[in-house]
C-alpha cells in the first residue's frame, strides 16, 4: 500500500505540475489579464491554489475517462474483427468496487480539503496580521459603488484606495436590488443585499490598479458598474485620504439621497465628510424595527 | 376593458424587436396558411391535437421542443454576436433588449426546449419499454402537453405584445419585484412557468404511476430498462420538486399583484427565501433533465456495442442515489450569499458526493463499449461525444462546488461555460441521441445517417469553440450578462465563441436537412420489422409505428433484455393463438381546450384583464366538469379488428402464417 500511496502522490505532484504549466501557458499567451490565475493578494491566491489542487486530483479520473472513450471506441469498432467480443460480459465485482471506491476516495480527499479551506477562507474571518485591519463600508447602488471610510471620515464613489500589506475588512450592503461585490485580483465575491450586511476580507501584496465589479445583473446600467481599486503604499494612501479631505462635497442625508438615484457611468467623486452612521442607516432603512439580518 | 394593454405594447421601440415580432407572426401565419392549403386542419385535430395516445403526445412534445430550440438558439447567437462586437460600444442591442434576450434564452431552453423534449422521449419510450398499452392517465397526459404548450405560447407572445422579463431565467427578486420591474415582462415569465410547471407536475405523477403499476407481467423493477429507471427517478423528482417552483413563482406573483412582501426589500420581505425555494426546485431540475438523457445513453451504448449493459445494478443504484442526493445540494447555487462556513462546506461536500454515482455511470458506459462490436450510428456518436465532453464539465462542476473557489468563479462566464458544458452534452446530446434512436419506432422509417453524423460534428466542434473561450474569460474575471465591456483582451475570446455559435447553427441546419431528407427517402428507409437495430428491449418487439394498443398480447418478460431473450429462445414475433378485445381511450378535445384557456388566462393575468381571467377560469371549470362526467371515455377495438391489424403486419414482415 505504501508504494501505491507513493505512486498516487507522485501522480498528483506530476498532474499538479501539469496544471501549473497549463496555468503558466495561459498566462504566457498574453493572459496576464487572466486575473484569477494571477492573484495580487493572499486570499485570491489561496482560492486559486484550491482550484489548482482540485483540478490536479480530478485529472486522476478525467484523463482515464477521455483516453478510454477514444481507445475503446476505436479498438472495438465493428470492422475490427481482431478485437475480442464478449457480448454477455456485464459484471465484475472487482471493477464495480474500483468504480465506486476510487471516485469515493477522491471525493473524501477533496471533501476534507473543502471543509478546511471553507473555514479558513470564510469571508467573515478577518485576516490574521500585526497591522490592524482597515475598515471600509461598501454600498451598492444603481449603478455605482460607494465606499465609506469610517475611520478617515471620507467617502468615494467608484474608487477604493487601500494600503498594500494591510488587511482590509469590508462591510457590504445594497441600497437597491441584490448586487455582488467582486475584485477578482484580490478576493472572491460576496452578495450585497438591502437591509443586510455581508463581509469580505482582502489584502493586496503589491501595489497596483485593479478592477472591481458587480457581477449580479441589476438592470440597464449593469455593464458600466465597475470601480477602480488602487493598492498603494501607506504614504500614498495617506496622501489619497488627504486629497479626499480637500473635496468641497460632503455626504449628508440629502446629498446621499441624490447620489442613490439611478445613474450610469458616474465619475469618481470624493466626499470630505460623511453623515455619521450613514452605513447603518442605509441598512436600517429596510429593516425598520427589525434587527439587521446576517452574522 | 383591456387592463394594462394598449397600443404601446407593440414592440416598435427598436427595429430588431419589431423584426423578431414580425418573424414570429409571419412564421405562425405561414404555418396557418400551409395547414389550410393542405386542408389538414381536420386531420390535425382528430389525429393529433385531441389525441390521448402517448406516442402521438410524445411526437407533439418533441415538435414543440425542436421549434423552441430554434427560438432559444436565435437568442443565443444574438447574444454571442452582441458580445463579439460590444467592446467600448453598444453593439447592436441596447441593454434593455439584451437583458430580455438572455432571460428568454434560459427560460426557453430549460422550460420549453429541454422539458418538452424529455417528456416527449418518456412518452415514446417508457410505455413501450415496460410493455403496456398506454400511460396510467392518458387524458392527464394530453392536458400536460397542452399546459406546457400554453406556457411556451406565452413566452412567444411576449415577443409581439409587450416585453419579456429582464430578470434572467432565475428571476431573482428584488430585481424581479414590482418596484424594479414594473412592466409585464416578469409577469409573462411567472405565468409561463406556473402554467407549464403545473403540466410538469402532472406528467411526473402520471409516469410514476405508469411505471409502478403498468408493467408487463414478469417485468420486475430490476428487469426494467435503464431508461425506464431514469424515467422513474425523474418523475419522482418532478412530482416533488415542481411544487417548490410553483410556490416560489406564486409568491412572487402575489408580491407583484397584491403588494405583498415575501421577497421585497421592505417590510420584512427577504429575497434569500426566494433563492432557497427556487433552487430547491432548480437543482433537482438539473437531474430531472439529465437522468433521462443518461437513460438514453445506456440504451444506445448497449444496442450499438451489441453487448449487455455493464453493471446494470450499479447503474440503477447510482441513478437512485443521484435522485435522492439532488435534493441536498441546492445551496451551492448561492455560496456567495454569506452563509456560515460550515453551511457552505456542508453543501460543497454533498455536491461532490453526487460526482461519485455520476462517475460510476460514466465507467459503466465505457465498460459496455469494452469488448463490444461498436457501430457508429449518429446516436452512438452523440453518446461518445457526451462522455468525453461531460467529464470536463463534471470537473469544472467540482471546482465550483468548493465554496472558496466558487467565490472567485461565481457569476462569471466560467459558470456559464460550466452549466452549458453539463447541459449541452449531458442533456441535449442525450435527447438528440434518443430522437434519432426512436425516430424509426415513432414513424416506421429510419433517419438519414450522414446528415445526422454531420450534425453531430458541427454541434460538438461548435460547442468546444463556443464554450472553452468562456472558461478562459471567467479566469479573466468577465461577469455573465454583460451588454458591453471596455476590456480589449476579452474581445478575441468572445469572437471565437461567436464563431462556435455559427458552427452550432450549421449543426442545427444539418438536423433540419436530416429530417427533410429522411422524410423524402421514407419509402427507401422503411422499416417493416419494427426492429431496425436488432434491439434488446420491448419497444422493438412491436411494429413501427406501433398500433394504438402497442401490444396485441402483453409480452411476458423473463429477462432484463426481454426481446433478446425471446430471440434467443426462438419465440420472438410468434403469432398468438387468439386475440382479445382491447379497450382504448377515446380522443378528447378537453386537453387542448384547457391548454388554450390556460394560455388566455395567463395572458389576462399578465395584462390585468380581469373579466378575461374570470371568464377563462369559469370555462376551464366547465370543461373539466364535462370531461369528468363523461362516462364513455373508452372504446373497444374488437378481437377481429386487432387480428386484422396484426395480420397485415405479419404479411408485411413476410411471415403470413
Amino acid at each position: 500500500m505504501k508504494s501505491a500511496g507513493g505512486g498516487v502522490k507522485q501522480a498528483l505532484i506530476r498532474s499538479h505540475r501539469w496544471a501549473m504549466a497549463l496555468g503558466a501557458a495561459l498566462l504566457a499567451s498574453g493572459c496576464d489579464r487572466a486575473v484569477v490565475l494571477n492573484p495580487k493578494g493572499p486570499i485570491a491566491d489561496a482560492e486559486r491554489g484550491l482550484l489548482f489542487d482540485a483540478f490536479s486530483v480530478m485529472m486522476l479520473v478525467v484523463v482515464p475517462v477521455i483516453v478510454m472513450a477514444f481507445v475503446f471506441a476505436w479498438r472495438y469498432r465493428a470492422s475490427n474483427r481482431n478485437a475480442r467480443y464478449a457480448p454477455t460480459w456485464a459484471y465484475s465485482a472487482r471493477i464495480d468496487a474500483v468504480v465506486w471506491l476510487v471516485p469515493a476516495l477522491i471525493v473524501i480527499a477533496v471533501g476534507v480539503l473543502v471543509w478546511r479551506s471553507t473555514h479558513k477562507l470564510d469571508p467573515y474571518r478577518e485576516i490574521a496580521s500585526d497591522v490592524p485591519p482597515l475598515d471600509v463600508q461598501v454600498v451598492a447602488q444603481d449603478w455605482k459603488w460607494l465606499f465609506i471610510y469610517p475611520e478617515q471620515g471620507i467617502a468615494v464613489v467608484n474608487q477604493m484606495a487601500i494600503p498594500s500589506g494591510r488587511p482590509i475588512s469590508l462591510r457590504i450592503t445594497s441600497d437597491t436590488v441584490m448586487n455582488s461585490f467582486y475584485v477578482p485580483a484580490l478576493a472572491g465575491q460576496i452578495y450585497a443585499m438591502a437591509g443586510m450586511q455581508t463581509r469580505l476580507q482582502m489584502l493586496a501584496d503589491t501595489q497596483g490598479k485593479f478592477v472591481g465589479r458587480n457581477t449580479q445583473y441589476s438592470g440597464g446600467g449593469f455593464s458600466d458598474q465597475y470601480f477602480e481599486v488602487l493598492a498603494t503604499s501607506p504614504a500614498d494612501f495617506e496622501a489619497w485620504v488627504a486629497k479626499a479631505k480637500q473635496s468641497s462635497d460632503k455626504l449628508d442625508t440629502a446629498g446621499y439621497a441624490r447620489l442613490a438615484e439611478k445613474s450610469r457611468r458616474n465619475p469618481i467623486a470624493y466626499y470630505s465628510a460623511v453623515e455619521p452612521r450613514l452605513f447603518d442607516s442605509i441598512i436600517a432603512k429596510y429593516t425598520h424595527a427589525h434587527a439587521p439580518a446576517g452574522r | 376593458m383591456f387592463g394594462k394593454l394598449t397600443i404601446e405594447a407593440l414592440p416598435l421601440y427598436s427595429a430588431i424587436a419589431a423584426g423578431g415580432a414580425l418573424v414570429t407572426v409571419g412564421g405562425a401565419f405561414i404555418v396557418f396558411v400551409v395547414i389550410t392549403w393542405l386542408k389538414a386542419w381536420k386531420y390535425l385535430w382528430t389525429e393529433w391535437l385531441t389525441s390521448v395516445d402517448h406516442k402521438r403526445i410524445g411526437v407533439m412534445y418533441i415538435v414543440l421542443a425542436l421549434i423552441m430550440l430554434m427560438r432559444g438558439f436565435v437568442d443565443a447567437i444574438m447574444m454571442r454576436a452582441q458580445q463579439a462586437m460590444a467592446l467600448n460600444s453598444n453593439g447592436y442591442l441596447p441593454p434593455e433588449h439584451f437583458d430580455q434576450i438572455f432571460s428568454s434564452h434560459g427560460t426557453i431552453m430549460i422550460f420549453f426546449m429541454a422539458m418538452p423534449f424529455m417528456t416527449g422521449l418518456l412518452n415514446i419510450g417508457v410505455p413501450l419499454q415496460i410493455g403496456t398499452r398506454d400511460v396510467a392517465f392518458p387524458f392527464l397526459n394530453s392536458l400536460s402537453l397542452w399546459l406546457t404548450s400554453a406556457g411556451a405560447g406565452l413566452v412567444m407572445v411576449s415577443l409581439v405584445i409587450g416585453k419579456f422579463s429582464t430578470a434572467g431565467w432565475t428571476g431573482y427578486p428584488p430585481y424581479s419585484g414590482i418596484q424594479s420591474n414594473p412592466g409585464v415582462g416578469v409577469d409573462y415569465w411567472i405565468w409561463a412557468l406556473l402554467i407549464s410547471g403545473f403540466g410538469s407536475t402532472l406528467s411526473g405523477i402520471n409516469f410514476v404511476v405508469t411505471i409502478l403499476k403498468r408493467r408487463a407481467p414478469g417485468m420486475t423493477l430490476m428487469r426494467m430498462t435503464p431508461f425506464t429507471w431514469t424515467a422513474l427517478c425523474t418523475s419522482v423528482l418532478m412530482t416533488f420538486a415542481f411544487p417548490a417552483l410553483t410556490v416560489a413563482a406564486g409568491l412572487l406573483a402575489l408580491d407583484r399583484l397584491l403588494g405583498m412582501h415575501f421577497f421585497t426589500n421592505e417590510l420584512g420581505g427577504n429575497m434569500m427565501n426566494y433563492a432557497n425555494l427556487f433552487w430547491i426546485w432548480g437543482h433537482p431540475e438539473v437531474y430531472i433533465l439529465i437522468l433521462p438523457a443518461f437513460g438514453v445513453f445506456s440504451e444506445v451504448v448497449s444496442t450499438f456495442s451489441r453487448k449487455r449493459l455493464f453493471g446494470y445494478e450499479s447503474l440503477v443504484y447510482a441513478t437512485a442515489a443521484i435522485a435522492v442526493l439532488s435534493f441536498t445540494v441546492w445551496l451551492h447555487h448561492f455560496f456567495t450569499m454569506g452563509s456560515s462556513a460550515s453551511v457552505n462546506a456542508f453543501f460543497g461536500v454533498t455536491t461532490m458526493i453526487i460526482a461519485v454515482p455520476t462517475g460510476v455511470k460514466v465507467f459503466n458506459w465505457l465498460l459496455t463499449m469494452y469488448r463490444g462490436r461498436i457501430t457508429f450510428h449518429p446516436s452512438m456518436l452523440w453518446t461518445v461525444g457526451f462522455v468525453v465532453t461531460f467529464v470536463i464539465g463534471g470537473m469544472t462542476g467540482v471546482l465550483l462546488a468548493m465554496p472558496p473557489a466558487d467565490f472567485l468563479m461565481h457569476n462569471t462566464t466560467f459558470l456559464v461555460a460550466h452549466f452549458h458544458n453539463m447541459i449541452i452534452p449531458g442533456v441535449l446530446f442525450g435527447y438528440l441521441a434518443g430522437y434519432m434512436y426512436w425516430f424509426p419506432k415513432a414513424f416506421g422509417f429510419r433517419m438519414n445517417e450522414p446528415w445526422g453524423t454531420a450534425a453531430f460534428w458541427f454541434w460538438i466542434i461548435g460547442f468546444y469553440l463556443a464554450f472553452m473561450p468562456l472558461y478562459v474569460l471567467g479566469f479573466m474575471g468577465m461577469p455573465r450578462r454583460m451588454e458591453q465591456y471596455n476590456d480589449p483582451s476579452w474581445q478575441p475570446w468572445l469572437i471565437a465563441a461567436s464563431l462556435g455559435a455559427v458552427l452550432i447553427l450549421i449543426g442545427i441546419a444539418c438536423l433540419v436537412m436530416q429530417l427533410a431528407v429522411s422524410i423524402r427517402d421514407r419509402r427507401k428507409a422503411a422499416d417493416v420489422t419494427g426492429d431496425p437495430y436488432d434491439g434488446r428491449t420491448l419497444e422493438w418487439a412491436t411494429s413501427s409505428p406501433p398500433p394504438p394498443y402497442n401490444f396485441a398480447v402483453l409480452p411476458e418478460v423473463r429477462d432484463r433484455e426481454p426481446l433478446l431473450d425471446m430471440k434467443e429462445r426462438g419465440v420472438v414475433w410468434q403469432r398468438p393463438r387468439a386475440y382479445e378485445d382491447i379497450e382504448i381511450p377515446k380522443n378528447s378535445a378537453a386537453g387542448v381546450v384547457l391548454g388554450g384557456l390556460a394560455f388566455v388566462l395567463g395572458f389576462g393575468m399578465v395584462w390585468h384583464i380581469w373579466w378575461l381571467v374570470i371568464a377563462c377560469g369559469l370555462a376551464m371549470w366547465v370543461t373539466l366538469a364535462l370531461r369528468a362526467s363523461d362516462d364513455e371515455s373508452d372504446f373497444v377495438l374488437t378481437a377481429a379488428e386487432v387480428a386484422g391489424i396484426e395480420g397485415a403486419r405479419y404479411r408485411s414482415m413476410g411471415n403470413p402464417t
